[in-house]
């Protein structure tokens, strides 16, 4: 095994920063669309409630049966990747941004109002900051989710570390075979590690001493 | 206590405060029969304190919040300082009005000094004024801006909290103040200190202050006059503490201001306004036969011992006395004493909680100016009582 890995070091190493980059990407973009949708429902309670079993059910929807589906509509290659991707991840960072909005305290808002903040400045200075740290965890759970689907998305050819999963599993009983599902598996799950210990760390810089636990 | 002027009343650096006029104010919410607010009509006077008090539901909240316009109005008109401001920019015109509400409502991921500068930012300070309002603003609410400053609001007690909220409110140097229940949410001692802050902070600022409570008591000591509200913000009576307290315009009112009327204006007189009995006094180090002979001329059964600055430092039995050759001058620091600034409720409270029959009355430099017996004490409370309560209880002579 470790033979196979040091003789495929670039490789490895390129699909795990292809990976990762996916993944990034695909969160970034899904932060901004939740935050967008949230900040668009969180004041109506019959629209948190839609979006709330709107996330519950989406998740739901195994990732394998989404791809196949996007493949009729965008073919192969990276585009399917990374809607199916950004849609996976909005989902979390949606139910928690919705859940963070609503959980400001109604005084504090009310406070903001009365000393003559704006609606978009109490938005943007004193909810979406109170809120973040919750944002934050369902950030932070959609990047370990969306790792695993990544890899899953190497089916319709986007890029990063599936590859090696799927071209193992393909050949099983002939040479490498498991070493290489095995090295695409580990790699996952160091990345999801690595990345999740940034998240934790951008968590530190980003939210208020005042708030934090 | 020391008195270091007798002229504390005139202190008020003159008014800073605008005056508010409500016209026809209504409040009216969808699938409700009734309208929250119903045309209220309520003239504030510059500098004034305002209460409004009531029971709960009967629309005071509402109507503080229509005067920023937190809550806009149906119909009528308010005026701020003789401009109509039912229509201009929400926002702006809040800027322009202070809010305080219960607990601070404190941004928790601020430090105090950015909570504070808050108002200034938007209204585009620069950072060294910022800075300076906001220490000057720490210092006028008791808190050491080289302490605070940098704290989050998780890191202050309540009372601190509750503050830093006024501080916030005064931070653009607002005419008006509107103070939503701003007291409930701190223990009964710090609602007292804070509320004698409010009063002193008011003696030098001179605000418009418009307050939301249901605490009556509160209305009495802080309210330049208040307003007692029934449903849909019908104001029942509007007056002083003491027209409402001596009269009450309706049954409504007595039953709000609730048993022991008398007892509250009690917190209304202080002990300079009753009369004091001087007693046989004596000074420290003269012979004590002279005092023994003054006190039972006079018939007094005690005789208090004043040091050479005239300052009372205990008082003794006749009896007692008459077994010493010279007065000594040990001080009792039990001895219940009061400024003349006290009030004749803090006067109940020290005869009730001391046990003794009396309470020593000092005035400027804490000389001895008398005592004020319970007797008096009783006698003097009589006239206050509400006509109707008199028959039972009125065979105290008024002085």
């Amino acid at each position: 095994m470790w033979d196979y890995v040091v003789a495929r070091r670039d490789e490895i190493l390129f699909s795990s920063y292809q990976h990762a980059s996916l993944v990034l990407q695909c969160v970034l973009l899904a932060t901004v669309i939740a935050l967008v949708v949230a900040v668009l429902v969180y004041r109506n309670r019959h629209l948190t409630s839609l979006a709330g079993s709107t996330t519950a059910i989406g998740l739901t929807i195994p990732s394998f049966a989404l791809l196949g589906l996007l493949l009729t509509w965008l073919g192969f290659g990276v585009a399917t990747s990374v809607v199916a991707l950004t849609f996976y991840a909005t989902l979390p960072i949606l139910r928690n941004a919705v859940v963070g909005l609503s959980g400001v305290d109604r005084g504090t808002v009310e406070a903001a109002r009365g000393i003559g903040m704006s609606r978009a400045a109490t938005l943007l200075r004193v909810e979406l900051p109170l809120a973040w740290p919750v944002v934050l965890t369902g950030i932070r759970v959609s990047t370990q989710m969306v790792m695993g689907i990544a890899a899953v998305a190497a089916y319709v050819l986007g890029p990063g570390l599936g590859g090696f999963i799927f071209s193992g599993l393909s050949r099983l009983g002939g040479a490498n075979a498991v070493y290489s599902t095995l090295t695409g598996t580990i790699f996952v799950v160091v990345l999801a590690l690595l990345v999740d210990l940034l998240l934790v760390l951008v968590g530190r810089l980003t939210t208020s001493r005042g708030i934090r636990a | 206590m020391p008195e270091t002027t007798t002229t504390a009343d005139e202190g008020a650096a003159g008014t800073t405060g605008a005056s508010i006029h409500l016209q026809g104010v209504t409040k009216r919410y969808p699938g409700q029969p009734r309208p929250a607010v119903d045309g209220v009509d309520l003239e504030i006077r510059a500098g004034e304190i305002l209460v409004l008090v009531g029971p709960s539901g009967c629309g005071k909240t509402t109507t503080l919040k229509m005067i920023n316009r937190l809550i806009e109005p149906t119909s009528g008109r308010i005026v701020l300082d003789g401009e109509d401001v039912t229509t201009q920019d929400a926002d702006k015109l809040r800027r322009r009005i202070g809010y305080v509400i219960q607990a601070g409502g404190l941004f928790p991921h601020m430090t105090v000094a950015a909570n504070v500068g808050l108002v200034p930012k938007m209204l585009g300070w620069d950072k060294a004024r910022t800075a300076a309002r906001v220490d000057e603003l720490l210092e006028l609410v008791g808190l050491d801006p080289a302490d605070y400053r940098g704290r989050y609001p998780r890191e202050l007690s309540g009372g601190q909290q509750q503050r830093v909220g006024v501080a916030r409110a005064l931070a653009a140097d607002p005419p008006v103040l509107l103070m939503d229940e701003p007291f409930g949410a701190v223990d009964p001692i710090t609602r007292q200190r804070l509320q004698n802050e409010l009063l002193s902070i008011q003696d030098e600022l001179g605000k418009t202050i418009v307050m939301v409570t249901h605490d009556f008591d509160e209305a009495v000591k802080l309210g330049d006059r208040i307003a007692i509200l029934d449903v849909g913000a019908r104001i029942v009576q509007l007056g002083t503490p003491e027209e409402i307290l001596t009269a009450p315009a309706e049954e409504f009112v007595s039953d709000f201001i609730g048993t022991g009327a008398a007892l509250k204006t009690l917190t209304l007189s202080t002990l300079a306004d009753v009369p004091l009995e001087r007693g046989t006094t004596v000074t420290a180090g003269s012979p004590a036969a002279e005092a023994v002979a003054a006190a039972r001329a006079a018939g007094d059964e005690f005789v208090v011992v004043l040091d050479a600055a005239g300052r009372p430092r205990r008082w003794v039995d006749v009896d007692r006395l008459a077994r010493e050759d010279t007065v000594v001058a040990t001080v009792d620091r039990d001895l219940p004493t009061l400024s003349r600034r006290a009030t004749l409720h803090e006067a109940l409270d020290t005869i009730l909680t001391t046990a003794h029959n009396a309470v020593v009355v000092t005035g400027r430099r804490d000389t001895y100016l008398g005592y004020l017996s319970a007797e008096t004490l009783l006698t003097s409370m009589t006239p206050a009582r509400p006509a109707s309560a008199a028959p039972a209880e009125g065979t105290g002579t008024p002085s």
